[in-house]
């Protein structure tokens, strides 16, 4: 059967992207960037997973505001990088694991969570930069090394679902993995902020101490940590920094009790506080295949 | 019974919430339709006559000619839309937000280099009221 193994919190700034297109990440204001993510590059390709599933979300790119799904899955065959108003970024094409995304589809929905299905879509830097990061360098004639389900979360226009919704959801999301009958590896990226605000005249707002409760409750205090209200994230790490609900998908999927394998916190990138964090099922609670 | 909008005491910042979606809807439209390079060329080609295409109000529209990114925003606009005419004219998120501030590209690069700005007296509008860090 498939299963999910690991997950994977991570900033998605575009400017990360910029700098690895532009081939300057070994300039010193990115180096700390990048630095963190080495060892991470390593775990990945250690996992040899088939599939990652990607919680992101689209910033007013692929949707405009004429409809706007709150959960929105990719079905699609293959996802293009969109272009964001400066031309698409020059990463290969997202393949989809098109069989599985459609039983995840249907199994959601039987679950009682009302996803919009996306049958066409492209894909912007909330997607491809955390593929980067993870995955390294690699271009429009290459191939990422496994397949892709993207789930599109609406954090844009208030209110993003709740942290609990989230929280919930990475439990459905996992119920409908573990109940395909091909054996698959499943790792699940959550992804976005951490703290930073991008607008009007607080813009440019870092709370650290914030992101790393944040960061330590994930392992330790998941349940209590998905009840965060819009508010606090809104007041304490910035308009923009609700993205972070995102992450509650990914830590629902995995066990209770998970082993944090790898932290990276820097400040800033662009206007950003760069997050990232890597948590292991416990390997003695993974039933053998 | 009316929503409570608990996040509106927050200073220094438009919580995009429906009303403002509602409020904001054809300038973010016209904003995201600069995606697309048609697009661009076509609003080179003449600001006025593209800008006719969108049924913003008067103020928004004049917003958008004086590229008074601040106004935009308290027009409804969202960060996300806006941002995609300021990388039509080649400005991208930092340099925005050093526009927005008033601090000016030099003085807000360096303040996230030192760590970005501290929460501390930026939670609460009567902070900013009282002479905060504004
Ligand atoms: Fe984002």
């Amino acid at each position: 059967m498939a299963r999910i193994t690991a997950g994977v919190g991570c900033s998605h700034v575009p400017a990360i992207g910029v700098a690895m297109d532009q081939g300057i990440t070994d300039q010193p204001y990115w180096v700390p960037v990048f630095d963190g993510f080495e060892k991470s590059r390593r775990w990945m390709k250690d996992q040899k997973a088939d599939v990652v599933f990607l919680v992101y979300n689209d910033h007013c790119t692929v949707f405009d505001a004429s409809c706007i799904p709150t959960f929105a899955l990719g079905c699609a065959p293959e996802f293009a990088p969109a272009d964001e108003g400066w031309g698409p970024r020059p990463v290969p094409v997202v393949k989809n694991h098109q069989v599985l995304a459609s039983h995840i589809a249907q199994s959601l929905i039987l679950d009682e969570f009302d996803i919009t299905i996306m049958n066409e879509m492209e894909v912007d830097h909330g997607l491809t930069v955390p593929m980067s990061v993870m995955f390294g360098d690699k271009g429009v004639n290459d191939e990422w090394p496994c397949l892709v389900i993207p789930l599109c979360v609406n954090v844009v226009q208030y209110p993003a679902p709740t942290g609990n919704r989230c929280y919930q959801l990475g439990k459905a999301i996992r119920r409908a993995i573990e109940s395909f009958d091909e054996d698959l590896n499943v790792v699940i990226f959550g992804t976005g902020g951490m703290s930073h605000q991008l607008q009007y005249k607080r813009a440019g707002l870092i709370n650290k101490e914030w992101d790393t409760q944040f960061l330590d409750r994930l392992t330790s205090d998941p349940v209590a940590l998905s009840q965060t209200p819009h508010v606090e994230y809104l007041r304490e790490a910035g308009s923009e920094g609700v993205e972070m609900v995102m992450w509650h998908v990914m830590r629902g999927a995995l066990d209770d009790d998970v082993e944090e394998v790898h932290r990276h916190y820097h400040v800033p990138a662009s206007n950003t506080a760069v997050g990232h964090i890597i948590l292991e099922n416990k390997k003695d609670q993974r039933e053998p295949k | 019974m009316a929503l409570k909008k608990d996040y509106e005491d927050i200073p220094g910042t438009f919580v995009f919430d429906a009303d403002r979606g509602r409020e904001g809807y054809q300038l973010n439209q016209f904003c995201i339709s600069l995606r697309l390079q048609k697009n661009r060329d076509a609003f080179k080609a003449g600001e006025h006559a593209y800008l006719d295409g969108y049924k913003m109000t008067t103020e928004q529209r004049q917003a958008v000619l004086d590229r008074d990114w601040n106004r935009m925003l308290e027009l409804g606009g969202n960060i996300y839309y806006t941002s995609k005419l300021a990388a039509y004219d080649g400005i991208n998120f930092q340099q925005l937000a050093g526009l927005m501030t008033g601090m000016g590209d030099e003085a807000y690069r360096a303040m996230m280099v030192a760590g970005g700005r501290s929460p501390d007296g930026n939670r609460f509008q009567h902070e900013w009221d009282e002479g905060g860090d504004a």
